[in-house]
């Protein structure tokens, strides 16, 4: 068989003669080249390097030539290295947390956002600002806002009678410095998408409502909420995957302390990785973490598609 | 019920320098059906939403019966209104769609069941009362968003802002007849938004013709055709539209192209006017006689059922209807007579006189 021989689908080969319509399409294998260059940025961008990690985590390694092959021993120690357990749990309750704090104020913004007139386009600059600000610098202003002596939010909450505010000593200030961070920095995101979604219902529904004589929560539900379905399950994968692989900002925030208290999944690795230089452990445990926002990822989408039904 | 006045009602939305409806007193009145007819852009919708609540004159006031209701926001109004296309709460049931806006009103559970099925028996929706809404076809979708008006108590008036846009044209027919017998049934007043006239035609009790943001008729189907008060109903409603020749009156003779047409039926300053008469009402092959013009056959149009003659009557083109399979050939010489009291002068689009025969009066 050569590369141009016309490829014959089983069924209908069995069934009779060829198809003969006039917009029949010729096959032709020599298509499957049109696919090469693809085939070759994803072999270097993902492929090669997900093989070497999966190389890396089967292995022990000494030096380049002095290797042993371990299996899934790495594996083994990383799920029960009560270190990676504890960041594990931390990571998802902050990702838990995040979704719940972003998810519904994103969208309270954009119902609170105006539908006309010049105000659109100042709330719309003034939503996205912050989007616009690289994670690393969202990490250093937020490193010196929170501050207790130089920091403006930082020193005014510690204005309030009674309250010592200090994340670089204080676990659960530091905790809520950087979810407060993440939530100043990725809310505005939601509400773009819930902002653009909640503009395509057309006017009529509104004055259904109205005539209808539905409360603002009614129609909020009944309408505007109907419609965000599509949005909201974007939103929710992309900030779950987000947060759950946060780095840059708590890195430059707190490097994970004071101890470890925002020690994520993804400072731990690279901690394993960069700073132990532990490539087995690492990269077993960059697959696991791998897999694990893949898994709930899918859950999500799925159970979130699956509902609107 | 009752009858809805406007008074002295216009809207403008930019502040008075353009109206969408010109300052208008109207009545729409109890119980009957009016087609609301014009071009896109007219203020038809305006119009409706005006009446709905949705939209507060810029000038004037609305009366329900007795009631003012200007100021009254649109929940407090009993309105029924359907829109272009389908407007439902689409991750509800049918059921959970018509009793939404009983709900919303505190209705005691086993009176909003009571009168859901009876809105749903009337509109043959009881198959359908456990579908998801958004799963039935347009035209069941617009019955819905109907029968959401219809289930209240009270229903001042049924609204309809073309809701057949979306509909398949086979299924058209029978909803204007289900509409049709809604109306009947109810007894409720329906105003329904066309620029279809056909559709305003057959369905309504009245027409009321809408042009730049003003009435310049209304009246039963018959008489917006047989005799139209502004050139633009004569334009509009009639298929081909009424044909209107220049002329002049001078002396109480109508003269289109320095031919006598006729004479004017009464005292008329003298001065430009456009003659006007229906191709339904142009008859050839009559030989000449009065009112009418001579005319030459440019060309027949062949419909089928009926023949479209054009003519040049005293030098301007003018379509006449003739019987299917009629002798006329391009290039001939013919006369073309007008219906008597069927030939109106129109200056400034409205209506000034009619054109009558030389020797007798209009009948």
């Amino acid at each position: 068989m050569t590369l141009t021989e016309p490829v014959k689908d089983p069924v209908a080969a069995g069934a009779d003669e060829p198809d003969r319509r006039p917009d029949a399409k010729p096959k032709d294998n020599r298509a499957w080249l049109l696919v090469l260059p693809v085939v070759v940025c994803v072999t270097f961008t993902a492929l090669v390097p997900l093989m070497t990690v999966v190389n890396y985590s089967v292995q022990d390694i000494f030096s380049p030539s002095d290797r042993i092959f371990v299996g899934l021993e790495w594996f083994r120690s990383v799920t029960r290295d009560p270190e990676v357990r504890g960041a594990f749990l931390r990571t998802l309750l902050f990702s838990a947390q995040v979704l719940l704090i972003e998810i519904p104020l994103g969208v309270a913004i954009a119902v609170a956002m105006p539908r006309r007139g010049w105000t659109v386009s100042a709330a719309l600059v003034v939503v996205a600002l912050p989007l616009l600000i690289p994670w690393n610098v969202v990490g250093t202003i937020w490193q010196i806002f929170a501050r207790g002596d130089i920091g403006l939010g930082g020193w005014a909450v510690n204005q309030v009678p009674g309250v010592d505010f200090n994340y670089t000593l204080d676990s659960a200030d530091a905790w809520i410095t950087v979810l407060v961070m993440d939530v100043w920095h990725w809310t505005p995101l939601v509400a773009l998408l819930a902002y653009a979604a909640l503009r395509s219902i057309p006017e009529p529904y509104f004055q259904a409502a109205q005539i209808d004589g539905a409360s603002a929560w009614a129609t909020f539900r009944r309408i505007q909420l109907p419609r965000l379905r599509g949005v909201l399950t974007i939103a929710i994968l992309l900030r779950f995957m987000d947060s759950f692989m946060i780095y840059t900002e708590p890195f430059v925030v707190t490097g994970g302390g004071p101890g470890n208290a925002t020690s994520f999944l993804s400072i731990l690795l690279s901690k394993i990785a960069v700073g132990q230089f532990d490539l087995g452990p690492a990269g077993a445990f960059s697959l696991l973490y791998f897999l694990i926002v893949q898994i709930v990822s899918y859950v999500f989408f799925t159970v979130l598609t699956r509902s609107g039904r | 019920m009752a009858d809805i006045r406007l008074e002295d009602v216009g809207h403008s939305y930019d502040g008075g320098r353009t109206w969408a409806v010109r300052p208008m007193t109207w009545t729409w009145r109890s119980g009957r059906a009016y087609a609301l007819l014009g071009p896109s852009g007219c203020g038809k919708t305006t119009l409706l939403n005006i009446m709905s609540g949705l939209i507060t004159p810029t000038t004037g006031r609305v009366w329900f019966g007795e009631r003012e209701v200007t100021s009254v926001p649109t929940a407090g109004r009993n309105i029924a209104q359907v829109f272009q296309f389908p407007v439902l709460y689409e991750e509800m049931s049918v059921y959970d769609n018509l009793a939404f806006p009983l709900r919303n009103r505190r209705y005691p559970k086993d009176e909003v069941d009571r009168r859901v099925r009876a809105v749903s028996r009337m509109l043959g929706l009881d198959a359908h009362l456990g579908r998801r809404s958004r799963r039935l076809d347009p035209g069941r979708q617009q019955i819905v968003s109907l029968g959401r008006g219809l289930v209240r108590s009270d229903v001042a008036a049924v609204l309809l802002d073309e809701p057949l846009t979306v509909v398949d044209p086979a299924v058209r027919w029978t909803l204007r007849s289900t509409l049709k017998e809604i109306h009947r049934d109810t007894g409720h007043t329906l105003v329904y938004v066309t620029h279809d006239q056909t559709e305003a035609l057959t369905f309504a009790d009245e027409v009321v013709v809408l042009k730049d943001g003003a009435i310049v008729q209304a009246g039963e189907p018959a008489e917006l055709f047989l005799s139209p008060a502004h050139e633009f109903v004569g334009h509009f409603i009639g298929s081909p539209g009424m044909n209107t020749l220049p002329g002049e009156v001078a002396d109480g003779l109508v003269r289109v192209g320095g031919q006598v047409a006729g004479r004017a039926d009464g005292p008329l300053p003298p001065g430009p006017v456009r003659v006007g008469v229906r191709p339904e009402f142009a008859r050839l092959g009559d030989g000449p006689g009065s009112p009418g013009l001579p005319a030459e056959v440019t060309g027949v149009d062949r419909m089928g059922a009926y023949d479209l003659v054009h003519v040049r009557a005293a030098g301007h083109p003018l379509v006449a209807r003739a019987e299917a399979g009629s002798p006329y050939e391009p290039g001939a010489a013919e006369f073309v007579r007008f219906a008597v009291g069927r030939v109106f002068l129109f200056r400034d689009a409205v209506r000034c006189g009619q054109v009558v025969p030389l020797n007798g009066r209009a009948g």
